[in-house]
């Protein structure tokens, strides 16, 4: 049985609320701050999507990935790579989301299809991130390049051409133009995720995590809609990686680096796990607290980064937006006692027999 | 055949610093099920204990076999009442929080040392086979991964506390009813593994530099050992070793040392398709 506050984030109006939210600051932003934050706003938005990625498999298709780093990177190398090649960003723009699709699909078969358990996920996930890692870094020659793209190793590729107007390859967007871009991508992922979950596809994706052997008995085949799940994963942490590209117009191995993996990992369970708003939250606010630590000298960011992992893992582990339904659930209880504690008592019983 | 015996002692050689750096984490996570992403911080405070007793005037070599591996096991102590204790049974919830403190690890160590490379250099010198010169740490490596492994054997079959250890893992109720603090041993436990990280960062301290990141190097190799080893601590560690740290060194020679690490990562993702359960969950069952 579900009330108050846990109703009202699974209902339309809780994604309508976000949505409109974000259509507002869509708008509002670029009149509202300089150029720079909006620069630094940018990036809020494409690392939110990565972070959304994530949640998504994570929270709602129960596959805790090591190396969503890996189609991050992946996208951004695919969207380089091609762009320097074909010089319209048309083309490389959906290759950047369909090659890592492909690769999350490709390993998702070999995982979901080999039965292997959580633990083994993590463990493949993590390889592969550092194949791809030691693999690109090691690229720095002359004599690595796909067609005319050098790979340029631990360098990275810099001056990538970015995004211009599909089909006129000199009318290339602005900066204000990429900041809306990313937010428009970030809604819709949102939109269309929210769409998918509460949809009959979704439903059986989150019973596949609550309880595999129960869906497969009721005979759909669950590894077929965690791969898909893993795949739509991995195709939104591509576009992701492609938007990361155009951002700094740059691209390096580091961001198949575990410290990126750690990140987004951190970003979902402080944000919340089993939420979509929860790891944009997150992501914006770690995101801003590793910039603001970078400004000063007394802390260190991986000391602050790792002490936050191991507070929220041990004292928040549900992260802050459920945590702050419940408190706004107990406070508006309070609120209205009389009405609500003769059915809620008997309604707590049962859900506490469960 | 000179050539012959340099790649064997080269492949030992690779094979026995995968024992090593694994054992700390093979026998946390084969004892109680507790994936410890922090092994690489823990050998990179293994590593700064050596160097920090070794500038003080310690001699080396104790300050690699007794500072390194007290001075963690008392860290890994510590951070077992704190941390670890209280997630026991939660395997993802365990990876997560070792996951921080591994980050926090490295930024108290960045914040006291700084992001500098420090290191001691091998000691015993080198010498030659024919036309190619080994170095004589290297067979220090060896034998000290060939001791380390009989040594865990010894301790888990033959002393009363690998006994006590072995039952409490099996079944803690029992054990607390036969008057056994399973608590207590889960702490023991933990802090020989952490004791065993230390050293292996103490022993490795020469070969590689040392940074406050060093740990991030091998904590992916050892996971994947300890991993495609299966259930069985020794057995797993030993064989899943012998044959990753072959293709590694194989590898290596034909190509690059990149190539190698390539090799074995992709030979593990090969090898658990093909069996999910590791190693000794196919062969060698009911082994140690």
């Amino acid at each position: 049985m579900k009330r108050g506050v846990v109703k009202f984030a699974s209902s339309w109006q809780s994604a309508a609320l976000t949505l409109a939210i974000g259509v507002a600051l869509l708008f509002l932003l670029p009149g509202l701050v300089d150029d720079f934050t909006l620069i630094q706003l940018t990036i809020y938005a494409v690392m939110a999507i990565l972070g959304v990625s994530l949640g998504f498999i994570w929270g709602f298709g129960g596959i805790l990935c090591f190396g969503q780093a890996a189609f991050f990177g992946l996208g951004s190398y695919t969207y380089a790579i091609a762009v320097i090649n074909m010089g319209d960003s048309t083309v490389p723009f959906l290759l950047a989301i369909v090659v890592p699709a492909l690769f999350a699909a490709v390993l998702g078969y070999v995982i979901f299809y080999g039965r292997l358990s959580d633990v083994y996920m993590g463990v493949i996930t993590l390889t592969v991130t550092l194949i791809l890692f030691n693999l690109i870094n090691s690229t720095a020659g002359p004599e690595w390049k796909i067609g005319t793209a050098p790979l340029g190793g631990f360098n990275g590729i810099p001056g990538i051409p970015t995004l211009n107007m599909p089909g006129n390859v000199d009318e290339v967007l602005s900066q204000q133009s990429m900041f809306s871009i990313a937010m428009v991508c970030l809604l819709l992922v949102y939109a269309g995720l929210r769409w998918l979950i509460a949809s009959k596809i979704g439903r059986v994706i989150v019973a596949a995590k609550e309880n595999e052997q129960r869906v497969l008995l009721l005979g759909y085949d669950a590894r077929a809609y965690k791969l898909g799940c893993f795949t739509l994963g991995g195709a939104i942490a591509g576009l992701a990686g492609c938007l990361f590209a155009n951002w700094g117009a740059f691209t390096s191995p580091t961001i198949f680096g575990l410290a990126m993996s750690a990140q987004i990992i951190i970003w979902v369970i402080v944000g919340g796990l089993g939420t979509l708003v929860g790891p944009v939250v997150g992501c914006v606010a770690i995101q801003w607290l590793t910039t603001t630590i970078g400004t000063q000298q007394t802390f260190n960011s991986n000391l602050v980064l790792g002490a936050i992992l191991v507070v929220f893992v041990l004292l928040v582990p549900r992260g802050i937006v459920p945590s702050l339904g419940d408190v706004i659930e107990a406070a508006w209880r309070r609120r209205k006692p009389q009405a609500d504690s003769a059915i809620a008592a008997p309604l707590q019983q049962t859900e506490n027999a469960r | 055949m000179d050539l012959a015996a340099v790649v064997l002692i080269q492949v030992l050689y690779a094979v026995a610093s995968l024992v090593i750096v694994s054992a700390g984490l093979a026998v946390i996570f084969g004892m109680m099920k507790v994936i410890n992403l922090a092994h690489g911080e823990f050998m990179m405070l293994g590593a700064y204990a050596t160097i920090t007793a070794h500038g003080l005037g310690l001699n080396l070599w104790l300050a690699m076999f007794i500072v390194a591996p007290v001075a963690v096991g008392l860290i890994g102590v510590v951070l077992e009442r704190l941390v670890i204790r209280r997630l026991y049974g939660r395997m993802v919830d365990t990876m997560l929080a070792t996951w921080g403190l591994s980050l926090l690890l490295v930024g108290v160590v960045t914040s006291i040392a700084g992001n500098t490379t420090a290191g001691v250099s091998a000691p015993l010198g080198s010498f030659r086979i024919g036309a190619y010169s080994v170095s004589g740490y290297t067979l220090v490596i060896i034998a000290v991964a060939v001791v380390l492994a009989f040594a865990i054997r010894w301790v888990l079959l033959r002393t009363s506390w690998g006994l006590i250890a072995r039952g409490t893992m099996q079944k803690p109720e029992m054990a607390d009813a036969l008057g056994i603090s399973p608590s207590r041993v889960y702490s023991v436990t933990f802090a020989v593994g952490a004791a065993l990280s230390g050293l292996a960062g103490a022993l490795l301290a020469p070969l590689t530099g040392v940074v406050p990141t060093m740990g991030g190097a091998f904590i992916a190799k050892a996971f994947i050992t300890v991993i495609g080893g299966g259930p069985a601590i020794l057995a797993g560690l030993v064989s899943a070793s012998s044959l990753f740290g072959a293709i590694n060194q194989v590898a290596t020679f034909v190509t690059t040392p990149v190539f190698g690490e390539v090799a074995l990562l992709f030979a593990a993702i090969v090898m658990l398709r093909l069996l999910p359960q590791g190693i000794t969950g196919r062969f060698f069952k009911g082994s140690l």
